[in-house]
């Protein structure tokens, strides 16, 4: 059970870091883009850049968020 | 169809990004052979960099061989993306001031002091503390490069066959370098600009990152097939000078954000 505990203690590190929030956002960016792709909701051509200025919300909303805890 | 731009590009990123890793783990290596035993260090050390090689083979096959093209490319840019912006938001943050510099002479300085203080146990002949301490600073350093390197390689072999010994070949010339330059300067590489490689990686991993886990969400469509940017490749470049653009004004905005409030870090 400690195994178990500590390997995915070790892949939570590895992957989401000291950061849930970008890791957070980028699964829930994607999840969006996912829907968006399989309903066809809008045209596909503009998934890619809803989807990049989602991923770059998530930088920013994470930056903000750093530096008002650091404050 | 690859040009010997997009093969040096390939393995320029992932030499950068190797070779950051490479500074932090030869720093640890370096004190616990310094203090604890040179065999054990070096025994450890290539333990690490063995495992790390057939993970490579498999996993970079694996993916490559028997997975969907358009949902490899939401793996890869997935990875690359929570790898580029963990680096990118630290990149940023250090560099106006609110997280602190990566210091390899003072983590040389805990490692030796946490050798010392460290037990004398032995295993198949070997220091266990110096070959447990380096084989998991080689492991730990080389998984970042690795998942670089496998992304990289997985996504650029499309268009390029060899496009993983490019990226392998690429991450493993970082290696000599470091061990020269630490030969020559007979410690810590304390003066590598580890912060700026880091934010030229960083840039280049979100770049790549978005454009492929964008074209990859076509694996949800009706037809299953990658998703197109406008303007094709070209959107490549808008990405990069956007997330330069992006990075610069944060530094810009948060380093007297910083200074007012006189935070220490």
């Amino acid at each position: 059970m400690k195994f178990i505990i500590l390997f995915f203690r070790f892949w939570y590190d590895f992957i989401v870091g000291d950061c849930w929030q970008i890791a957070l956002g980028v699964v829930l960016v994607l999840a969006g883009g996912a829907w968006l792709a399989r309903t066809q909701a809008v045209t596909a051509i503009s998934i890619p850049p809803i989807v990049g200025g989602g991923i770059v919300a998530v930088v920013l909303a994470s930056l903000l968020i750093t530096s008002k805890s650091k404050a | 169809m690859t040009t010997p731009t997009d093969t040096i590009g390939l393995m320029l990123a992932v030499f950068a990004a190797s070779f950051v890793e490479c500074v932090e783990a030869f720093t640890i290596v370096l004190a616990i052979g310094l203090t604890r035993s040179w065999k054990a260090a070096i025994v450890g050390s290539i333990v690490a960099l063995v495992a790390l090689s057939a993970t490579v083979a498999v996993v970079g096959v694996g993916l490559g061989t028997f997975v969907n093209a358009a949902f490899l490319q939401i793996i890869v840019g997935s990875l690359m993306l929570v790898f580029g912006l963990q680096w990118l938001r630290k990149a940023i943050l250090r560099s106006s001031g609110l997280k602190a510099i990566h210091n390899e002479e003072k983590i040389f300085q805990e490692e030796q002091e946490a050798a010392r203080q460290a037990g004398n146990k032995k295993h198949l002949g070997l220091d266990w503390f110096a070959f447990v301490v380096s084989f998991k600073a080689v492991f730990l350093e080389g998984l970042e490069v690795m998942f670089i390197v496998i992304t990289f390689g997985v996504s650029a072999s499309k268009d390029n066959p060899d496009a993983m010994f490019h990226a392998s070949l690429g991450a493993l010339a970082a290696l000599p370098i470091v061990i020269i330059m630490g030969y020559i300067a007979r410690g810590p590489l304390s003066s590598v600009p580890e912060n700026a490689l880091k934010f030229t990686v960083a840039l280049v991993l979100c770049t790549f990152g978005v454009y492929w886990s964008a074209e990859g969400l076509g694996y949800f469509s009706p037809d299953h097939t990658s998703m197109e940017w406008p303007g094709g490749d070209w959107a490549l470049l808008a990405l990069l000078v956007l997330w330069g653009i992006i990075s610069y004004v944060s530094v810009k905005v948060l380093r007297p954000y910083h200074k007012s409030r006189g935070l220490h870090v």
